[in-house]
């Protein structure tokens, strides 16, 4: 692959473009029958997290992923991919319901964060999250997660505690956007791109820090110019994965994810007298 | 010989929680972020840092707090020697470090330990404010795991004390994935029996409250203390308008159902004791302990 390397604010960008294509299209893409399962069982219905169940290379799955809109009126329903607690909840519902019926779960990431409002500290923004990753760390059917887009914060990794993650080339996925993370450090947030440089938010990085797994190539120029080629990558990468993790028994799917996300951050470790 | 290595042990952590319990000069007032009037130091340190006008609870150092819950000798810190490295070679962190590990006496954002509550064995940790705003590092969610999984394996009630400003920016996505690490471990845990009391004092935000924080089976929380994911700051950013006054405040979280109940600082070990009695012989397998 003779690309032009790109700069991690230009793969910024890119993650964010608005043709680029995310969960609506990934599920139209690349399964089918799909039944869109809506609503929390609780309160509502949070359009910015899309999911249900669908069949994947003919077998069923449950699918599930953060939606930005297509439309105005989509961004605005969906805050522009920025869930709620009622999304969280939902999420957690189809999950429970996957492992119920044991079917394997697959999600797609692509969020600036959880939707910092009133209403979502009034319904446990903090304790949503925490459940999802609690409820993900112990499936015992398949987990496989891919960043597609923006992944950022405690908002994408709460769909993110898979057995394996993936992430698209041009992907991007950090502690906190980059202006959050500039306005944070440097109280300017017209820094982000200097801060997209000290914050190793790239596929590349995070693959060298063990953070995610593998890493799914992209036409040159951006997934949103030849969606097509995308998708055949992606149902590839997805297919030989999820044949994979069918070999390992439902008990050692959840010790083995536990194992892999107890090991994260090791190398950041010291022993020494403090 | 083992009755004087506890001894000299003793020693070093009354010396250590003696460097950690804030400097008192004898006469120097300041005032009180609560209630805005001048409140002797002294006194503030007689009342377990809680102003004797309005009831302010002022933010206390990891092992001060400890001090407050536990009983007298039994402390004994887990993991001390366990610090960062600066995995990401962040400008100026290492420096940073330095100084705040110099100011706090303690490695981490977290001191974890052993110890005895009303005679009680317990796990349990703080979350110390003073360092990097208690921010969730490798090293603090490592500590924090480590706990959880002893607690777990010595079948011992765990208790947390969290105090945290979020992520610790400086270990960028290495900070979040530690909300992941402490929320699996505490899912474990808790599939296996295990109780776990989690206790919030101020303030309590980002990744530590959407991770170990909210997870308890008993959430407790001090008066006043703020509580949330997003920060104030944020959320006015967003909405664009002035946020209602005590949003997000432990009373306000207790409306919304979110916690059990609020204790004040003086209140917070005869309440543990009672809930660990609650939980003991006649009630689940950790009355064994």
């Amino acid at each position: 692959m003779a690309k032009a390397e790109l700069t991690p604010a230009q793969r910024l960008a890119l993650a964010r473009h608005p043709e680029r294509p995310g969960t609506v299209e990934f599920i139209q893409n690349l399964f089918t029958d799909f039944f869109e399962q809506r609503g929390d069982r609780l309160c509502a219905d949070d359009g910015s997290i899309c999911g249900g169940i669908a069949r994947f290379h003919g077998r069923s799955v449950t699918v599930l992923g953060h939606r930005k809109g297509r439309t105005l009126e989509e961004h605005v329903a969906c805050r522009f991919g920025m869930p709620t607690p009622e999304g969280y909840r939902k999420a957690q519902r189809l999950m429970t319901q996957a492992e119920k019926f044991r079917r394997p779960v697959i999600t797609f990431i692509d969020t600036p964060g959880a939707y910092p409002g009133l209403e979502a500290e009034a319904r446990g923004q903090g304790e949503a999250i925490a459940r999802c990753l609690a409820l993900m760390s112990s499936l015992t059917v398949p987990v496989l997660c891919v960043v597609t887009g923006e992944g950022g914060s405690g908002g994408a990794l709460a769909l993110g505690v898979g057995n394996r993650v993936l992430m698209l080339e041009n992907a991007v996925y950090s502690v906190l956007s980059p202006e959050g993370f500039a306005s944070i450090l440097w109280k300017d947030a017209s820094r982000s791109a200097e801060a997209c440089d000290v914050m190793k938010l790239t596929a590349a990085d995070l693959l060298e820090l063990g953070v995610i797994d593998g890493i799914i190539p992209e036409p040159e120029g951006g997934a949103h110019l030849a969606p097509q080629v995308l998708y055949r990558a992606l149902d590839a990468a997805l297919a030989r994965e999820l044949g994979e993790l069918d070999k390992v028994r439902p008990a050692a799917l959840a010790a083995a994810r536990y194992q892999k996300f107890r090991k994260m951050g090791e190398q950041a470790l010291r022993k020494e007298r403090p | 010989m083992s009755s004087i290595l506890a001894q000299r042990r003793q020693k070093l952590l009354a010396m250590k929680a003696l460097r950690s319990t804030p400097h008192v000069p004898v006469y120097t007032r300041e005032t009180c972020p609560g209630c805005g009037q001048m409140v002797e130091r002294r006194e503030l340190s007689n009342h377990q840092y809680v102003c004797p006008l309005c009831g302010y609870h002022h933010p206390v150092g990891a092992y001060y707090r400890l001090s407050l819950v536990l009983d007298k000798g039994t402390f004994r810190e887990l993991d001390a020697a366990l610090a960062s490295n600066d995995p990401l070679n962040f400008p100026g962190y290492k420096a940073k470090l330095d100084s705040a590990r110099r100011r706090t006496g303690t490695g981490e954002g977290v001191v974890t330990a052993l110890g005895r509550i009303g005679g009680r064995k317990v796990a349990v940790g703080a979350l110390d404010s003073r360092f990097f705003m208690g921010s969730m590092s490798a090293a603090l969610g490592e500590k924090v795991t480590r706990l959880i999984e002893l607690a777990g394996k010595n079948r011992l009630p765990l208790i947390l004390f969290s105090a945290s400003g979020g992520a610790r920016m400086q270990e960028g996505i290495l900070s979040l994935m530690q909300m992941a690490k402490t929320s699996a471990a505490l899912e474990r845990f808790s599939r296996r029996g295990g109780l776990y009391l989690s206790v919030l004092t101020h303030p309590t935000t980002g990744g530590v409250t959407a991770s170990f924080a909210s997870l308890g089976d008993i959430m407790l929380a001090e008066p006043g203390a703020l509580i949330g994911f997003a920060g104030p700051r944020v959320i006015e950013q967003t909405i664009g308008e002035k946020l209602p006054e005590g949003f997000q405040s432990a009373e306000y979280l207790l409306e919304h159902g979110f916690l059990d109940a609020i204790v004040p600082r003086g209140e917070l070990r005869s309440t543990l004791i009672r809930l660990l009695a609650l939980h003991g012989k006649e009630g689940d397998r950790h009355g064994q302990g």
